[in-house]
């Protein structure tokens, strides 16, 4: 195996294992904001309009990302362990950021 | 990995997998024109598909996030021990009655 393979496998891993750290510590938060809506659709509308800051929207841009960056990384793992599928790395890691930055792309598009 | 854990950990990450497009998809969609209680709730208030999708979406989280984490956090520390597994599982039933509250509140509410 070459250096640069490894490293790239690497980069991958470790983007894979960062995104996924962000999505663990995001959850609760999450649940607890949609769970505002036991208290019915004011108080849920409440939350949403805190989340119209532009820092807000940067960290939910980034959540978006990050949830399509580990789905992408996550699909190369079960191709490479259960379709026994050699991967040429750079380029599996670079159509897996390239899609999430897609989804991103278009979460901004789409938004307002 | 314990061959249980990575067994668990590869079936949730299928699901997961298509749950999570789907679940992007509608993100999206959902966004477009801003988001509102009214047009989110429109969407889960008493739809059983909705309430079937997003539990199942729980259950594979609440089982392959705490065995990701597991992972991470025996390689990156030296936190290895029992109350390792003891915290995890605590993760995992926590995400579960968060995320179980959750889809109740949009389905019910």
């Amino acid at each position: 195996m070459r250096a640069s393979h490894t490293q790239r496998g690497f980069i991958a891993a470790m983007l894979h294992r960062l995104s996924g750290i962000a999505l663990a510590v995001f959850l609760p938060l999450h649940f607890l904001a949609l769970a505002t809506a036991l208290n019915g659709a004011n108080a849920l509308d409440s939350f949403l309009a805190l989340t119209r800051q532009p820092l807000v929207q940067f960290a939910e841009w980034g959540i978006v990302v990050a949830l399509a960056v580990h789905m992408m990384l996550g699909l190369r793992v079960l191709a490479i362990e259960f379709f026994n599928f050699h991967e040429k790395t750079l380029a599996a890691l670079s159509i897996c950021v390239a899609a999430a930055f897609a989804v991103g792309l278009a979460l901004i598009l789409n938004a307002g | 990995m314990n061959p249980a854990l990575f067994i668990a950990q590869r079936l949730t990450a299928f699901l997961l997998a298509l749950a999570v497009a789907v679940h992007l998809t509608t993100i999206l969609y959902a966004v477009h024109g801003g988001l509102s209680a009214g047009e989110i709730l429109a969407r889960t208030r008493g739809s059983l598909a909705f309430l079937f999708f997003y539990s199942v979406f729980v259950i594979a989280v609440a089982i392959h996030a705490p065995i990701g984490l597991r992972n991470v956090i025996r390689e990156w520390t030296a936190w290895r021990s029992r109350s390792l597994d003891v915290a995890l599982v605590l993760f995992s039933l926590v995400l579960l009655a968060l995320g179980f509250r959750a889809v109740f509140a949009v389905y019910a509410a």
